[in-house]
């Protein structure tokens, strides 16, 4: 059963990878990365870390995919075009990332680790459930707790100043952009000096 | 299963991230294959985590999920920005930086 389980988490995972680097469509590449985080939450169930399946599914799945879903429809997902600025860089790509995964897996093999082919100690019931983490959270990392939330409200701030409306500024780049971008993509709107339109 | 099969498998999908960083060109699809990346790198914390029987990996993978999100955060908020500025929405045209 757990061997199932892992092949079809395993498959899920992968699939969705593949998915999010293939599709031409960046709204489908959003679509495939959410099915790539529900097979990783199932695979850390078998790894017997409930809380964070769960945060897996809640805060990605829910919440951070939503702001891509967003984004997406807001910037439009148009096509790439197929000029390459490099040459044979889609050719010379996946053969880059073929030896990153041969060099990984010779460390992984080559590595003393003795335990890395078991199935890892007997754990005790509670293990990886939300008291037993929010206990190790709130002890042991309470500095790191910390950090992470001034980390997040820096976050927040951070977007709000650069996502935020600024006229003037827009003025200005909305006039300098004619020269700067000189392939208007079709079905944009043209450049104005005035800014956006609401 | 044996800690091996998670740990292939998370560099197989730590592969996949990378390549895909290499071969896109627009910037939302490149944050997508980070967060791939970031994502493998949580899988390995949480399988050597299994591996030794203890719960410490499992907070530092709540951590990099807490890193993740602003990653996000910002790199949505520039996106938008580019895009007001009405600049091509493409990591091989907005290359004025470099050198």
């Amino acid at each position: 059963m757990e061997e199932v389980l892992f092949f079809l988490g395993a498959i899920g995972a992968l699939g969705g990878a593949v998915g999010v680097i293939a599709m031409r469509n960046p709204l489908y590449s959003v679509l495939a990365l959410i099915v790539h985080l529900f097979s990783l939450a199932v695979l850390f169930l078998l790894l017997s870390s409930a809380f964070l399946a769960a945060a897996q599914v809640v805060v990605y799945a829910g919440a951070v995919m939503v702001l891509y879903v967003f984004v997406v429809a807001y910037v439009g997902g148009d096509q790439e075009s197929a000029w390459e600025p490099i040459p044979g860089q889609r050719l010379l790509a996946p053969l880059l990332g073929i030896a990153l995964f041969v060099e990984l897996a010779i460390a992984v093999l080559g590595s003393s680790l003795l335990t890395l082919g078991t199935e890892g100690p007997e754990v005790r019931p509670g293990f990886g459930d939300p008291a037993a983490i929010g206990e190790l959270l709130l002890e042991r990392f309470l500095v790191a707790f910390e950090a992470s939330s001034i980390l997040l409200l820096l976050a927040a701030v951070g977007a709000v100043v650069l996502a935020g409306r600024r006229r003037a500024v827009e003025g200005v780049a909305g006039s300098s952009s004619e020269h700067s971008a000189p392939k208007a993509r079709s079905g944009e709107v043209p450049a104005t000096p005035t800014g956006d339109p609401a | 299963m044996s800690i091996e099969w998670y740990i292939v498998l998370s560099s197989l999908l730590f592969a996949t991230g990378a390549m895909g960083i290499l071969i896109r060109r627009s910037p939302v699809v490149i944050l997508l294959c980070l967060e791939l990346m970031l994502n493998a790198g949580n899988l390995a914390l949480i399988a050597f985590s299994r591996m030794v029987g203890n719960q410490e990996g499992q907070v530092f993978a709540l951590v990099v999920m807490v890193v993740a999100a602003c990653e996000v955060v910002v790199g949505l908020g520039l996106i938008v920005a580019i895009f007001r500025r009405r600049l091509p929405l493409d990591v091989d045209e907005l290359r004025e930086l470099r050198g």
